[in-house]
Parts: structure tokens; sequence; C-alpha cells
């Protein structure tokens, strides 16, 4: 069974707050649903699946459908870190296409900043029974950017990749971030600015790194018989895939990520190519994050991401590969350290052509939206979905 | 050596792998293989990933491999090189290069087995170049 056509994305919602001091977790998961829902024209009665991942308080989706006060038929709360929400949309099909549910709702909520988290930095333990996978990497000092950053130090010994490629993708992004008013970082930078920026964790300066902030968002995601009925533009979901990739054994390989697996079943199922996507939405934690996605994806060759991202490629009315028009995780939002829902955010207004007219691509038909959750160095979950404007 | 000056926490050690962990006390790196398909993965299960076979067993490692990739964590109290080294029997394993200068580190350099003592628990296999 496919899900192409089966599902629609029916409305969305991303919280504006950056720094979330007085509002709860469950209150910006509250306030997305119901503005994801008010975008639809539906109402919480109408939701008879609900989607949450580990950023939900609680035990799965249970403490959530409570506060919310929802029936939900059907609940999933596969949690792939950052890349959940994509993966959701994917399994919301998979429940619409089986008749588990007509309406399914996907909520993301965090608050780093107010807690005071130090996001990328410090090495974490999960804490309980640990990961068997724990006691031979935490006590080394893993940390979010030095993972990536190896993948980042390998791809360009491999490649010959440099800084100054991978500052053109912060670059981007912050030439699309001008225009949000929402957007953390607002100001545009240079590729000099990028790479001067202070060192994090080798080769991966400051402003390679995504923006820390609090807050979340919203998808509710819709059977066909639903969307006819609904005034919003329709954007179908026809296809998605999802993987986990790891170090397999001790066989790990930097150069690639899950996006190589995931991409491609989502590909097939769409029956499209990257040639054909004119808006795509890549998972940013790192300019290296998107560098490498968008190589797995198929948009460049393995290896040539650094020639592909440069000179502007990825900025919007310029360059060939529009990207992350709402300033994306390195300029705008990466709510709760988890930036995959933000990714079909965009991705949407894309199609609905309701993005900023200084972004907007014109005739916007087709767009890729991909996560990646977890460490790109470590393990991580990839999730693609490829959404179509009908 | 700025390592030296870093605290490591202790390893939270398990059934599965305490044979590792007393090794590692010894001064000795140990990597489980396969006796079915032949190979040896990391981290240590008894269960191999590859073939799923529960024959598997410790071989010591030679001590011997080549830096894969690694980051220099400069945002540290104390920075360290955080690094995947391949070993000579195969598998490439999460570990830090320690006791040299950061800035002359490359990928697929040899490097060398060394032990770092842990804040009350075995001590940790690491690499220095060779």
């Amino acid at each position: 069974m496919s899900i192409k056509g089966k599902a629609y994305i029916a409305g969305i919602y991303e919280h504006p707050t950056r720094l979330a001091k007085d509002i709860s977790l469950a209150q910006i998961h509250a306030q997305c649903a119901k503005g994801a829902l008010e975008d639809a024209g539906l109402t919480k009665d109408d939701v008879d699946g609900y989607f949450c991942a580990g950023d939900a308080p609680g035990l799965g989706p249970m403490s959530m459908v409570e506060y919310m006060g929802l029936k939900p038929r059907h609940v999933d709360s596969t949690d792939t870190g950052g890349s959940s929400y994509v993966l959701h949309v994917g399994h919301a099909a998979e429940a619409i296409a089986a008749g588990k549910c007509k309406v399914a709702l996907i909520t993301l909520a965090g608050r780093p900043r107010a807690e005071g988290m130090a996001t990328g930095t410090v090495p974490r333990s999960r804490g309980g029974t640990p990961t068997p996978d724990e006691p031979f990497e935490f006590p080394y000092g893993p940390t979010v950017v030095n993972m990536y950053a190896m993948c980042a130090m390998r791809h360009m010994h491999e490649f010959g990749t440099t800084s100054e490629q991978l500052a053109w993708i912060k670059v981007a992004a912050s030439h699309h971030a001008q225009h949000n008013p929402h957007a953390l970082l607002r100001d545009v930078v240079t590729v000099e600015e990028v790479v001067n920026s202070p060192m994090i964790s080798d080769p991966l300066h400051r402003l390679d790194c995504c923006v820390i902030t609090d807050g979340g968002g919203a998808i509710v995601v819709v059977a066909p018989e639903i969307a006819a009925k609904l005034k919003r533009p329709k954007v179908k979901l026809i296809g998605a895939g999802e993987f986990v990739k790891t170090q397999m054994g001790g066989k790990v390989d930097l150069t690639y990520s899950g996006a190589r697996f995931s991409g491609a079943a989502a590909f097939a199922e769409a029956g499209v190519r990257p040639a054909d996507i004119k808006y795509a939405s890549i998972y940013d934690s790192f300019t290296i994050t998107v560098l490498m996605q968008l190589e797995d994806l198929g948009f460049c060759e393995k290896g040539k991401g650094g020639a592909f991202v440069a000179d502007g490629n990825l900025i919007a009315g310029t360059g060939k590969l529009p990207f992350n028009t709402d300033g994306g995780g390195l300029c705008s939002n990466h709510p709760g350290n988890r930036g995959g829902l933000t990714k079909v955010l965009e991705a949407v207004r894309q199609l609905r052509g309701e993005a900023h007219p200084a972004v907007q691509v014109k005739n916007c038909n087709l767009a890729v939206a991909h996560g990646t959750g977890g460490s790109l160095g470590l393990r991580h979950g990839s999730a693609t979905v490829i959404l179509e404007r009908e | 050596m700025a390592a030296q000056e870093r605290k490591l926490p202790a390893p939270a050690t398990s059934q599965e792998t305490q044979a590792y962990w007393d090794a590692a006390a010894k001064g000795k790196l140990l990597v489980r293989k396969c006796t079915s398909c032949g190979q040896a993965h990391h981290y240590p299960r008894t269960i191999c990933p590859f073939c799923f076979s529960d024959k598997t067993e410790w071989i010591e490692a030679s001590g011997k491999g080549t830096l894969y990739s690694y980051s220099v964590m400069r945002r540290a109290p104390v920075p360290y090189a955080m690094a995947y080294v391949t070993l000579a029997e195969g598998p490439r394993m999460v570990t830090n290069i320690v006791d040299c200068d950061f800035d002359k580190l490359k990928c697929d350099q040899p490097v060398k087995l060394v032990f770092k003592p842990t804040d009350g628990g075995p001590p940790l296999p690491m690499f220095t170049p060779a």
C-alpha cells in the first residue's frame, strides 16, 4: 500500500515565541494545536489521531491527550529526535490510509532557552538505565556539536569541502531570515563573518550552528474527503520515507546520512526526481547537516555538496534550489532543539503561496521536507516527505 | 597535558560488557568477534550485529589503528579531541585522542592505544599519535 495521495496537510502553525519564560511546555503544545486547527478550519473535536514525540511531557501521548481534552482513536509517539515530526506526517498518512483516523494532529514544543539548557556543548547522559552504547561513548565527551563536526572533518578530508562552502549555507539562511519578523537572527551575514566566528568544535564555527530557541509548532494531516471540504489551499502528501542510520557495529561511515535511504524511498513513492523539486526544507542543525543531506537526497553527487551550495545557490530568487526560506534552524527557529516540524511548515507555506513575498518561489508546486534527528555522527533518524500543491 | 586535567566520568558498566572493563583495568583493549561470520564489531555485544549469531568471543586488540575523524571541542573548560579510530581489527570506535598537539592531527594518521583513568571507574581506552 502506498500513501501517495492518501492524505493532505490541512493546517499548520508555528509559535511566534523564541523565549518562553512565562509559558509552560504543555501550554505551548496546546497553543500550537489550536493554531493549526484554526488554520485548517477544524476544531479539537474533529481530531481522532494524535502524534507527539519525546518533547511532550509525560509518558508518550497520554498527558497531552488529557491536557488538550482529545479523544483520539489512534496515537503514535515514535521518537526519532528532531526528525520525528516529518516521520509523523508519513505515519499519519499511513493511519489515515488504513482507516484508523481522519484528522491527525502533530504537536511539538520545547523550552531549552528558558530552562538554560547547555544544548550543544556539554555531553548529556539520558539517565535511568544506560543505553547499550552509553558506556562506550558518554565518558569520551560526545556533544551535539562535536559529533556533527566529525562528519564535517571527514567530508573535508575525503572530498575537499571547505569552511567557506559550508558558510554559504548560513549565508543563504540569513538572506531568508531577514524577511521573517519572528526569526531569532535577522542580520544578513557574509562568508567571512561565518568563517571568522569563534571555533566551537573544529571545523564548525559558531555561525555554522543553528539557533537555540523555545517554541513549537503543529501540523494537521487529514483524509482526502476532509481536505475536500476545507477552504485552505490543498497540499497533498505524495511520498514518505524513513531510516535509522547507526554506527553499524563499528562500520560507521560519516560521509553520508540516512537521507540516502529515506529520500530514495520518498522519491520513489512520489514518482518524482530531485530535479523536479521547486523548494527544499532541509534540516539545518548545522551547515554540514544541510550539505550532506542535499547530497544524500540526490540534489547533487556525493562529495559535490560544497560546490552545490556555494555562491548563493540556496538563496531564493537567485539560486537554483531555494531552501529554508523562513531562515530555518540556522537563523529563525529550532524549537526544543527539534527542527523537523518547522521544515514541514515552511514547505507547506511555499506550496500554498504563503511564504514571505521576498522569498516565495514562483509556481511552487512540488517541495521536499527532510529531517535528521539525534546525532549525525553517532546514530540518527531520517525522515523525508514529498508534498505537492493540488 | 590538557587531557590529564580533564575529569573523565566512570563508564556505566553492565553485566554484558564487564569483561571489557575488567580487561581495561589491566591495560588491555578487548574486541568482540563472531566465530560464525568472522567479523569483529564494536561496541561489544553477545549477539553479532552482522549475522545475529550468538557465537561471539573476546579477542585482544593490538592497540594499533588509524584516525578516521576527529574534532577538537574548543568550548569545553579543557579542550579535548573527540575521535573515531579504526582499529587494526576492523571496527571503528568512539574515543579521544590525547597527549599531543591537537592542531597537528590529520585524518587517517596512525595512532596507538593508551588508557586514561576515570573518576571512580575503569580506565578508558584512548589513542595518541603513533
